[in-house]
Parts: C-alpha cells; structure tokens; sequence
C-alpha cells in the first residue's frame, strides 16, 4: 500500500501532570475502517480531539496525506477533509436541520451556497433518514436523529476521512443496526473511517483493523479478531472496568 | 420568494423616503432633537445586533467606539471639512476595533463582557489622561457648521446602510457562519469556518457604525468631556434596547429603541432626580419579562396563534 492517508507519530498530550496520550503511534489507509478502543479515561477521545486540532498537541506529529496537519487550526484541518462528529453530540439546536447541514456544506473547499447548498442538505438529510425533518429545529429531534444530523453535517464536508466519536453509543437495538448499515454503506463506497466505539457487535462489523489504547498509550494494534482475543486487551479491559460486558 | 424581497426592499426604501422628509415639514426643534436621539440608538442598536445578535458576544464596548468618534468631531470638526471628519473617525473605529478584536475574540462568554466594559473605561480614562496632560483643558468646546437637521438626515443614512448591510449578510455565507458561532463555536472551527477572521470582522463593522455616529452626534452637545463622550449608560443603553427589541431580527433593535428613548426622555423630563432608579427597573423588568425581545415574543405569538411555522 502506499502512503497511508492518516499517520499519527509519537502523539503526546499532557494536561499539567497528566499524560493522557503518551507517544501514540498507527496509521490508518484510504478505504479502512479502523476502531479505536480501550477503557474509559484511556485517552481515545483526546487522540481524536489532537487530530481534528481541537486540542494542541505537546509533541509528535499528525500527517494527512502526506502532509504535517498537526499545529494547523481546526477549520483548515476540517477543509483538508477530515470531518468529525462529537462524543456528546453537538447540533445547532437553534437552527433548522437542514441549514444544519448547509453549514457543513457551505465553508468547504467549493463550498456550496442558496438553492445548491439546499438541494443537496436535502439529499444528505435523506442519507441519513432525516428527509422529513429538515424544517425541524435540531434542538426538536430525538437523540438518535440528532446524532443522524451530526453525521449529515460531516458528510456535507465531502470528507475523505471521517472520526466518529462513539456515534453509536445510546442506541437502542433496531438504531443500532440502522447505525451500523449506515456506515457499512460509507466503508463500501470508499470513504475512510477512524472511530472510537465500545459497542462491540459494531466493532465486529464494521472495522477491520482495531487500535487499542489504555492509559494513553497504545497496547495493540492489528485484525480486529485478533486484537481483541489479544492477553493484554483483555487485561485492560477487565483491570480497569466493566466495559468487556459487551464483548 | 425573491417578490417579497422586492418588495420588502422597496417598502424599506419608501420608508426611508418618508423619514427624510420630517424636518422639512416638523419645526419644532424638541420633537427633531427627539427624532434624533430615536435615531441615534437606531444605528447604535443596530450596529450592535450586527455582530452580537448572530454570535451572542455581549459587548459593553458601544461607547469606547462612539466616544472616540465624539472625539474626532471635537478635534477636528473646526479645521477640516465634514465627509473629512467622517473618514477619520471611520478610520479610527476600523483600525481600534480590529486591534481590539484580534486581541481579544478568543475570549467569550463572561470574559469578553467585562474586558469589553474595560476596554470602554480604559480609553475614557487615556483620553482624559491626554486632555489634562498634554492639553491641560479637560473640556473642548464643538464648533462645527452641522444644523440638527443634517445630523437627522446623515443618522437616517447611517441606519439605511446598517441596516442594508445587516439583510444583506443573513443572506451570504457570512451570516450562515454568523449564525453557527452563536450556536455553537466548537461545530463552526469544525465545518470549516475561520471563526476569528468572521468575528473581527463584524465586530469592526459594527464599531465602524458606532464611531462615525460618534462623529454625527458631537455637535449636538456643543461641550464635551470624556465622562459624556464616554457615558458607561450609553453602552448599557444600546445594549437593553438591543435586546428589548431582539438582536437577532433585523428589525428588532428598532423595536426596543423607539420605546426606551421616549421612556427615557420621559423619565428624564418628569422624574429627573430618581432617573437612574427608574432606569435600573426598567432593565430588570425587560431582562425578567421579555427574555427573547419583543421580536422572539412576536413570533412566539404568531406560531401559537397560526399553529403552523
């Protein structure tokens, strides 16, 4: 394979005393879907937050196609192409849905604008099963749906690699399954995905590759079925929390 | 869609025509003085909505800007010509407000409040630090060949072109970024957008506004010093009729500035030793009563009555 789309070096974060990511190191190829696991406080989130820029990082580099993005601010970040949804879901409460999703359509390179912008909000709300509820207020919808939106929003970026951020946390089964043939369809048509999840059946179906984290550092890296039969994971997991109830 | 445009921009511009004709038929010098003081807050209300109705930044800053435009009157009003007078004053809020704004929108919420209400205090107190120093005269007299009915009809521009420029930026790019900063501003850096660049630019165009009504108002007062160039209640009027009204409605400062400045000039001229009490009221009663402005009321009404959007 050839250069990988993401490259994350030596990522260190530090708040005070704290290390939250300590010399973080993968890679992530166009076209795969990598999860990124480990227990809560393992520092997944802060990872995704150094590569989206919304946290400087202390040292190390973040490489998108090739190129040194870490240190750029988050708006370039974001119009490079890397688009993200949020662990605590963030919609534009005060605004329709569907100029929510105009707003990720409209600051991107060839950014899009009146009747286009909303012609084509139309088409990413159906995408994600909002097509109805695109004169809604976001702050009307369902947690599910909002979700939905946020997801909307980063598509609209026309991104080539998407962070998902527990995206499919607090689902109820049959939302679940939707979730997961929704991103299913993204991986089939190319798009490259690095999520953080704990929901394991989601996990199994979706990703390819899995990078496990615990205590800021990086303990596995490998075939999904692989690393999670791996000792130390295991370890992790059960040392630490309840989180191998799902597995 | 684009006819109701028309003709909503076509009502606007009879509007205009109708206020500029006033002084020409009204001659009491009362009425015209209170037309522009109505006018006044207008523009200052307005320009206010301009930036902090979109992005929700709550800006104490209104009279540092204005006061400064006072100023330039006051220096220059005797010697150079008055579009001359303008350009400086314009100038000077462009260049104060980007300097300020570079600094200091990266803070938000409660922090950009009080430095913008310091930022206010801080000049008043250079200015008068220069004119007791250097000048060694802290009051300066303003001579400047303006009759009220210019200054009625150079505010009746001015408020036309906030105005303009406030539907025309709902409308752009620009105000659909507006809009998600005051949202949300971690989502805005996140779809894209150069939130510092978008921030300081409306926060000048805002302070532009204010400064050169600055400029306009100075004549009327004739005496100036920095504690009326720089009055702390101008900032916090301009900000209650802002929200009175609703900043985030075109219309909506206008809505609470009409009202305020006839309340105002009413308490002022029946109750003028217990003025600052009453005003005091009146601020805790709009901020209580009518949290979203009279514009959000309106439209509240409008959704419950009509039943649909």
């Amino acid at each position: 394979m050839n250069t990988p789309l993401l490259e994350l070096k030596g990522l260190t974060k530090r708040f005070g005393g704290l290390v939250a990511v300590n010399d973080l190191s993968f890679d992530v190829h166009a076209g795969e879907v990598v999860g990124l696991l480990g227990p809560n406080g393992s520092g997944k989130t802060t990872a995704m937050n150094l590569v989206s820029g919304a946290l400087p990082l202390t040292a190390g580099e973040v490489r998108f196609d090739g190129r040194t993005i870490s240190g750029l601010a988050s708006h370039q970040i974001a119009r490079l192409g890397v688009a993200r949804t949020f662990q605590l879901v963030r919609v534009l409460g005060g605004m329709h849905c569907r100029d929510n999703v105009a707003a990720g359509l409209a600051f991107r390179p060839g950014g899009l604008h009146g009747r286009a912008a909303e012609r084509a909000a139309q088409q990413l709300l159906e995408r994600v099963g909002l097509g109805a509820q695109a004169e809604l207020p976001a702050a009307e919808l369902t947690y599910i749906d909002q979700k939905r939106l946020e997801l909307a929003r980063a598509l609209a970026l026309a991104p080539r690699l998407l962070l998902l951020d527990e995206w499919l946390a607090g689902l109820n089964p049959t939302e679940l399954q939707q979730g997961i043939a929704l991103i299913a369809a993204l991986r089939d048509e190319g798009m490259t995905v690095l999520m953080v999840e704990h929901v394991m059946d989601a996990v199994h179906a979706l990703c390819s590759r899995c990078v496990v984290m615990n205590t800021g550092s990086r303990i596995a890296d490998g075939p999904t079925r692989e690393v999670l039969s791996d000792a130390r994971v295991i370890e992790a997991y059960l040392g630490s929390d309840e989180e191998t109830a799902h597995a | 869609m684009s006819r109701r445009d028309a003709m909503a921009w076509g009502a606007g511009a009879l509007a205009l025509a109708g206020l500029a004709t006033v002084p020409q038929w009204m001659h009491n010098d009362y009425y015209l003085s209170l037309l522009i003081s109505v006018l006044m807050y207008s523009v200052l209300a307005s320009a206010w909505a301009l930036f902090s109705g979109p992005t929700r930044y709550v800006s104490l800053a209104t009279v540092a800007f204005f006061g400064v435009g006072a100023y330039t009157t006051a220096v220059f009003g005797e010697t150079l010509p008055w579009a001359a007078v303008l350009l400086i004053a314009l100038g000077l809020g462009v260049a104060m407000a980007l300097v300020v704004g570079l600094a200091t929108l990266r803070l938000s919420g409660v922090y950009f409040v009080i430095f913008s209400f310091g930022l206010a205090e801080l000049v008043k107190q250079l200015v008068t630090w220069y004119e007791v120093n250097i000048t060694k005269d802290l009051g300066r007299y303003v001579f400047v060949d303006i009759t009220a009915q210019d200054i009625y009809w150079q505010l009746l521009v001015l408020l036309a072109l906030v105005l303009g420029l406030r539907a025309w930026i709902a409308r752009t790019r620009l105000g659909l970024a507006l809009r998600v900063i005051g949202e949300d501003e971690t989502v805005a850096v996140h779809v894209g957008i150069n939130t510092t660049r978008v921030k300081v630019l409306l926060f000048t165009l805002s302070a532009a506004f204010m400064t050169v009504a600055g400029a306009i108002m100075a004549p009327r007062w004739t005496y100036l010093d920095p504690t009326i160039a720089f009055a702390p209640a101008i900032s916090f009027q301009t900000l209650i009729m802002a929200l009175l009204g609703g900043a985030g409605s075109l219309f909506g400062p206008l809505l609470g500035a009409v009202p305020l400045v006839l309340l105002f000039e009413f308490l002022s001229a029946n109750f003028p030793n217990h003025f600052a009490i009453l005003v005091g009221l009146v601020f805790m009663v709009i901020v209580y009563a009518v949290p979203n402005g009279i514009s959000g009321w309106l439209r509240r009404r409008k959704q419950h009555n009509g039943g649909g959007k």
